[in-house]
């Protein structure tokens, strides 16, 4: 099954869930007032909170995102003494 | 009884199985080049430098795709510096693709591992030691460097870079579910038959190219380790990330979304 497959699946079973309880009255199951008031907008309210997570995540790894400083100034020193070392062994730039 | 008189007269071989194991590994670093000759040098030097300290048995081969700017001839004052049994040239007329120049030079390698990086200095050889400890450690098919976890970095990217980057390899993460935290990088080891099944398996190009290698070693069942490396961006040359790169990144992702 393809990665898209298996999201077409989770999202139909979501859905035929929700759509089921909402619809719960025309099919004859009686669910108290405030839980249909909640079941309603829920499907808004679950999109919205995997927003927030999604730019969360996002914006905390940009932030600690590690900035490879010394790594850098290595290699420049690095690169300086392979510099001299092949003009030693012969190489011409 | 003459095995017993030949591990008394090596006690050293006998109580260190694997690091005699990994004396018989040899190691084939695949660099394609392309414009690099102020690079090239020095990515080869390093290389040397680490795997004189590490004492692995490695060769380096420099497929240079006709490079206008003599990266080819640096190539061959390298080989002469430092031996043609440690630097093979294996040129080639024009500039191919990427899978094209893996396989080009894994038929002239004679390693049984294979390590793929980019020749411009963004990779630091000092990491090919961890990640040969890393594969034997757990035995793995790919050894993948990762920018992404532990003390892995970048440096040398500005914020906008930064956002792309995060945000482009969440997005990845929540679609391909993939087992690896870096698959647009490109430092790696591999098996080198499990990188000829790979190269094989894979279509796409550039970026996409390295990231399909990774769904498709999930999908075949290959297990990946992951060594933390630091990404020091271009220090010679420019690096680029235009809207054409993303673009196709994003193509490149849905089709690997929907068809693997």
């Amino acid at each position: 099954m393809t990665k898209l497959a298996q999201w077409l699946w989770g999202l139909a079973l979501l859905g035929s869930t929700w759509a089921a309880l909402t619809m719960g009255p025309t099919l004859g199951l009686e669910l108290p007032l405030t839980c249909r008031e909640v079941l309603w907008p829920l499907p808004a309210y679950l999109l919205v909170t995997v927003g927030c997570f999604a730019l969360g995540t996002v914006g905390y790894r940009v932030a600690t995102f590690h900035d490879c400083e010394d790594a850098a100034l290595e290699l420049q020193t690095q690169i300086q003494e392979a510099r001299a070392d092949l003009v030693r062994k012969g190489l011409l730039f | 009884m003459a095995s017993v008189g030949v591990s008394r007269s090596l006690p050293r071989s006998r109580r260190d199985p694997e690091e005699r194991g990994s004396r018989r590994d040899k190691f084939s670093v695949l660099l394609p080049t392309y414009n690099e000759r102020e690079n090239l040098p020095l990515i080869v030097w390093l290389l040397v430098k680490s795997f004189t300290e590490s004492g692995f048995n490695y060769e380096i081969i420099i497929i240079d795709d006709g490079s206008p700017d003599g990266t080819r001839e640096v190539a061959e004052q390298l080989e002469n510096i430092f031996g043609s049994d440690k630097i093979l040239l294996r040129p080639r007329e024009k500039k191919l693709g990427l899978g094209t120049a893996y396989i080009h030079g894994m038929k002239h390698a004679t390693g049984n591992y294979i390590i793929i990086m980019d020749a411009d200095l963004s990779h630091h050889p000092k990491f090919i030691p961890e990640f040969i400890r890393k594969q034997k450690e757990g035995n793995f098919d790919i050894v993948s460097g990762t920018r992404y976890k532990g003390n892995g970095g970048v440096y040398g990217w500005d914020l906008k870079r930064k956002i792309i980057s995060r945000g482009a390899n969440f997005i990845t993460q929540v679609l391909l579910r993939p087992g690896a935290s870096d698959l647009t990088g490109s430092f790696r080891l591999y098996r080198k038959e499990v990188l000829q099944k790979l190269i094989e398996k894979c279509v796409s190009k550039g970026y996409v190219f390295q990231m399909e290698m990774i769904v498709r070693a999930r999908q075949l069942n290959y297990t990946i380790g992951e060594v933390p490396i630091s990404f020091v961006d271009r220090v010679y040359g420019e690096s680029k990330l235009g809207g054409n790169e993303i673009v196709s990144f994003l193509k490149g992702l849905l089709t690997l979304f929907a068809t693997t």
